[in-house]
């Protein structure tokens, strides 16, 4: 079977913003004619920046576990309580499902995200030419299932602002949020900076 | 060499994931055009025209303002009432060393979602007469970036999450807000997560036959 040519070999590129294909003469420091976005063959920097992002978050997800991230209080006894503790909570309370979800939106898909990202760049600097089709898969769903980890923060924003009784109850968030949004937000960033079409660059040497 | 106009090919289309080019073709309705090469989708036909996608972002538009307006649930403990829109929800964050966490939760829940109905409004009142808009490239980058920070549909877990939480311990009713917050989640994925380069080609095409005739 015979595959589509790649843009490099027509000497052809795609704008990064607008899609239009245009001749390949002034990637780095030309511009779209159409939108005027820079033009560039690749993301720059893609693997040293997406790295850089993924370590800082990974950092981050170890006080984010740590912390507690929400204080609730009822009734004149208060308790600090971290994401797994919640998840907990929620599985003796005998909803499962709701047990199941914050687990998977905050531990599971996190968690994967390292560990798919880890993967696609280690791979990427190696050249690898193995299970393209895959990894490439791999990174859409990253994309795709990444921002529902936000869920966590989310809930205790609502919480948060809903129970406001003084001394009868009241629920505050806690520094894990902090962290754990952050976690968030740069596994997005780095999966944003890694460039998927350098899976597919192994495949010319 | 020469240092003229760069040659552009509209009518190429390359895959964003493998940089593979492809011929563009029309597609039916219903249909998806994907890569051979990494089975990402290329680009997909459009059931909706440009009169029908602004009408929906305009309802999104007043769901949208249904949705900040109105409270969103509402709670009773021991005679106490308490209620709280997804403003409040974002700025509860914004307490004590955790403020911080409170922007992007305000943008993801409510900033972008307000600028991508806006900016997408505004292209499509123009792209009715076959107009660009000014700031039509500005605004369509914009658009293209927001995409992945507009957080409504998680926002609506989110919300469902916190009533389960809530209800173990004290009286939770849903808020009028709630129902826009749900319709707003529907029309926001049915305008925003569209392939929008055609918009990008029927402007480009009209503005070019408007020079040629000029």
């Amino acid at each position: 079977m015979s595959l589509p040519p790649r843009a490099s070999q027509l000497q052809v590129m795609a704008c990064h913003a607008c899609g239009l294909v245009l001749e390949d003469r002034f990637a780095g420091h030309g511009r779209c004619p159409r939108c005027a976005a820079s033009l560039h063959r690749r993301r720059p920097n893609s693997i040293a920046r997406a790295w850089a992002l993924l370590i800082a978050g990974m950092i981050f997800y170890i006080p984010a576990n740590l912390l507690p991230v929400m204080y609730t209080s009822l009734l004149g006894s208060g308790s600090d309580s971290t994401i797994l503790q919640g998840v907990v909570e929620f599985w003796h309370g005998g909803s499962y499902g709701i047990a199941l979800v914050i687990f998977v939106a905050s531990v599971a898909v996190p968690c994967s995200k390292f560990l798919i990202l880890g993967l696609l760049l280690l791979t990427v600097q190696r050249r690898s030419t193995w299970a393209r089709r895959e990894r490439a898969r791999l990174y859409r769903l990253v994309e795709v299932v990444g921002y529902w980890s936000m869920l966590d923060v989310l809930v205790v924003a609502i919480v948060a602002a809903l129970v406001k009784f003084q001394a009868l109850s009241d629920i505050e968030p806690r520094s894990g949020i902090l962290f754990f949004g952050m976690v968030v937000i740069l596994t997005m960033l780095s999966a944003m900076q890694f460039d998927p079409r350098l899976i597919w660059d192994s495949e010319e040497t | 060499m020469s240092d003229g106009e760069l040659r552009t090919f509209p009518q190429w289309v390359i895959c964003e994931h493998c940089d593979s080019v492809y011929q563009r073709v029309d597609l039916q309705n219903g249909q998806v055009a994907r890569c051979e090469r990494c089975l990402a989708v290329l680009y997909r036909a459009s059931r909706l025209d440009v009169e029908r996608w602004l009408a929906l972002t305009i309802a999104a538009g007043i769901m949208f303002l249904i949705a900040n307006l109105c409270p969103l649930v509402r709670i009773s403990l021991q005679g106490l009432h308490n209620e709280a829109t997804l403003w409040q929800s974002a700025a509860a964050l914004a307490q004590g060393p955790v403020a911080l966490i409170a922007l992007p939760a305000a943008l993801s829940i409510i900033v972008v979602p307000f600028l991508q109905i806006v900016l997408l409004g505004w292209i499509l009142l123009f792209a009715r007469n076959k107009k660009r808009a000014p700031g039509f490239a500005p605004a369509m980058r914009m658009l293209g970036m927001l995409r992945p920070w507009s957080m409504v549909e998680v926002c609506m877990l989110g919300i469902l999450v916190a009533i389960i939480k809530l209800s173990s311990f004290l009286e939770v009713a849903p808020g009028p807000g709630i129902w826009a917050m749900a319709s707003l989640m529907i029309l926001i994925t049915l305008i925003a997560n569209r392939d929008v380069h055609w918009l990008w080609a029927l402007v480009d095409e009209d503005t070019q036959l408007a020079e040629h005739k000029a």
